[in-house]
């Protein structure tokens, strides 16, 4: 039994499902393409040309394996801005939030083991500069690099490591995870809602077949759009990796391309290390700050919380191209502190400077739309997402050979 | 009432004092466990780090006159470049770019290294000319025995920048 209007879609566009069944469609191609693919470097690649070329429907179920992951990804983050922006972290479902997050981290580490086993130039080259990322860990970075490669350089080892939580260790965990998860929904009273006085807007439903039914519907229309990608649009398969010749331009998978734009901007450490992990602190604290107003189940909490954040939104949009084309072709920072040490230079003062920005922007919105806090915070959200957003796009369609600006078009 | 009497009664007897010590032994029995757990799994997780170090593996780059004084001489299968400044000295360098990793490649014409990854360059000599690679490609071991010139592949060391230390001359 649920609340009928919690059935409408538009209080949760069905993401949450559409998470769940995606997952299933991973574990089903996963567990047959665990009979085809052998994650040895000699062998490797070959099994994935075997799988394409000689087995009855192999190029399909590997393509459905690439859409669903890379959909995955995308939804499990859409997932997150539809909680967030109804406010359904509140209360009951304070920790809830945190099993999710936990969950798109390991969605997304599913996603970047995998990214390595085809052993292609694009899975090898995208590997070896996402782990060397680690390498600017202050102390730890190098050990680190070592143990995530089982050695000092992309080889044998991280192959075989990186199949094995691509194919166990992560698996089990989300699974594990998602029960939890969905146990915890039930115990929340199920999706947030709007508290209502009203019987009329209080009526029961039965979840069999009204939930199910919906369910259902969106299950087979989002396999059907699977199905479409994964006839039309093969799963990349380049040239065998090679150590010694790196494609130009090599670029991270494309849900880490926003760290690697930011790092044409920040020292590394800052970039790779200090704002993501930052950003992954605070986005796991969320439902815990003190907020003075605990609405749930409305999207953007208010018609003010719609109004920052559309203004929110157009900054973030107005703002970010033309910081990062000042940067690249006017700002040359490191040379300006020659005398300091790049992470100072390229790293402390302009993290500082962006820092000092958002505190502005909150005061700003703060004082000029006399927005509560959960509102503000709430603007704040919108304002880094929209500037990730803008990164992502940046280096995915705009940066070409040597990672220069360019116009996919030219 | 009776009860909490009798209970704080044998609280201050042998006994408890018995079972306290037993269960600070299990407790501590429990954690050395856990360590020995952890340790195993990192032993499993670490098993081939570190192997490599240690053992010099000298690989024969070929003969002195085979390198042209100011050129530059890629040795791709090891993954090393060898450079000859136009002192006539040698310098055997990695060919990772320090920045996140990705192969460098020599360009003739401009006579510089270029990463095709970030557009980091470098001189001959493996000084970085353009960020954002923040220090000289890794210097390997270089030496020349009898007119032949030998790399040791696997000791790659950091450095921030050339400095006329690490050339390698021809004994006259």
């Amino acid at each position: 039994m649920i609340p009928a209007r919690a059935l409408k879609l538009s209080v949760t566009w069905g993401l949450g499902g559409m998470a769940a069944l995606l997952i299933v469609l991973q574990a089903l191609t996963g567990i047959l393409l665990r009979f085809v693919y052998q994650p040895f470097p000699g062998k490797a690649y070959d099994s994935i040309v075997y799988l394409k070329n000689e087995i009855f429907f192999g190029d399909l179920v590997r393509n459905i394996h690439h859409w669903s992951g890379t959909f995955l990804v995308l939804i499990v983050f859409l997932h997150l801005l539809r909680v967030y922006f109804t406010g359904a972290y509140h209360g009951k479902r304070q920790f809830n939030w945190v099993l999710g997050i936990f969950l798109l981290i390991f969605v997304v580490f599913s996603n970047f083991t995998g990214y390595l086993l085809p052993w292609d130039q694009l899975a090898y080259w995208a590997i070896t500069v996402s782990t060397s990322m680690l390498s600017y860990i202050p102390f730890i970075g190098d050990s680190l690099v070592e143990m995530v490669r089982g050695g000092s350089e992309v080889g044998a080892s991280t192959l075989l490591i990186f199949n094995n939580f691509h194919t166990g260790i992560l698996p089990l965990l989300i699974v594990a995870i998602m029960g939890f998860h969905f146990w915890r929904v039930r115990k929340a009273g199920g999706v947030a809602i709007p508290e209502s006085e009203s019987a009329e807007e209080n009526k029961i439903a039965t979840t069999i077949p009204n939930l199910v039914l919906r369910e259902f519907v969106v299950a087979l229309i989002l396999i059907a759009v699977i199905l479409v990608f994964a006839i039309l649009f093969d799963a990349p398969l380049l040239n065998k990796a090679n150590p010694a010749f790196s494609p130009n331009p090599a670029k991270a998978p494309w849900y880490f391309e926003g760290v690697q734009e930011l790092m044409m901007h920040f020292h590394p450490l800052f970039a790779a290390i200090i704002i993501p992990l930052m950003v992954i602190i605070i986005l796991i604290f969320l439902p815990y700050l003190k907020y003075d107003s605990m609405i749930s189940g409305v999207w953007f909490l208010s018609e003010k919380g719609k109004k920052t954040s559309k203004i929110s939104a157009l900054i973030g949009l107005a703002v970010t191209p033309p910081l990062i084309l000042f940067d690249e072709y006017f700002m040359d920072v490191s040379a300006k502190f020659a005398s300091l040490p790049p992470e100072i230079s390229n790293g402390l003062i302009p993290f500082t400077l962006i820092l000092l920005l958002l505190v502005g922007f909150y005061q700003f919105v703060k004082r000029k739309y006399k927005t509560n806090k959960a509102e503000t915070i709430q603007a704040l959200f919108v304002l880094i997402l929209v500037v990730f957003i803008v990164l992502t796009l940046t280096s995915i369609i705009f940066r070409g050979k040597g990672m220069a600006l360019v116009l996919p078009w030219n | 009432m009776t009860k909490s009497k009798k209970n704080k009664i044998v609280s201050e007897s042998q006994p408890e004092s018995r079972r306290n010590f037993l269960n600070k032994v299990w407790k501590g029995l429990g954690i050395l466990a856990g360590i020995e757990v952890l340790g195993i799994s990192l032993n499993f997780l670490l098993h081939s780090s570190g192997k490599e170090k240690g053992l010099a593996s000298y690989v024969i780059a070929g003969n002195v006159d085979d390198f042209k004084p100011n050129s530059v001489t890629p040795f791709r299968s090891g993954r090393f470049y060898i450079s000859r400044l136009s002192d006539g000295g040698f310098l055997a360098m990695s060919l990772k770019c320090t920045h996140l990793g990705c192969s460098v490649g020599w360009n003739e014409s401009e006579n510089k290294f270029v990463c095709p990854c970030h557009s980091s360059s470098f001189e001959i000599n493996g000084n970085v000319t353009s960020a954002p690679a923040p220090r000289a490609l890794d210097l390997l071991p270089l030496i020349i025995e009898n007119g032949i010139v030998k790399v040791n592949t696997k000791a790659p060391t950091k450095r921030q920048r050339f400095s006329s230390s690490q050339v390698t001359y021809i004994e006259s």
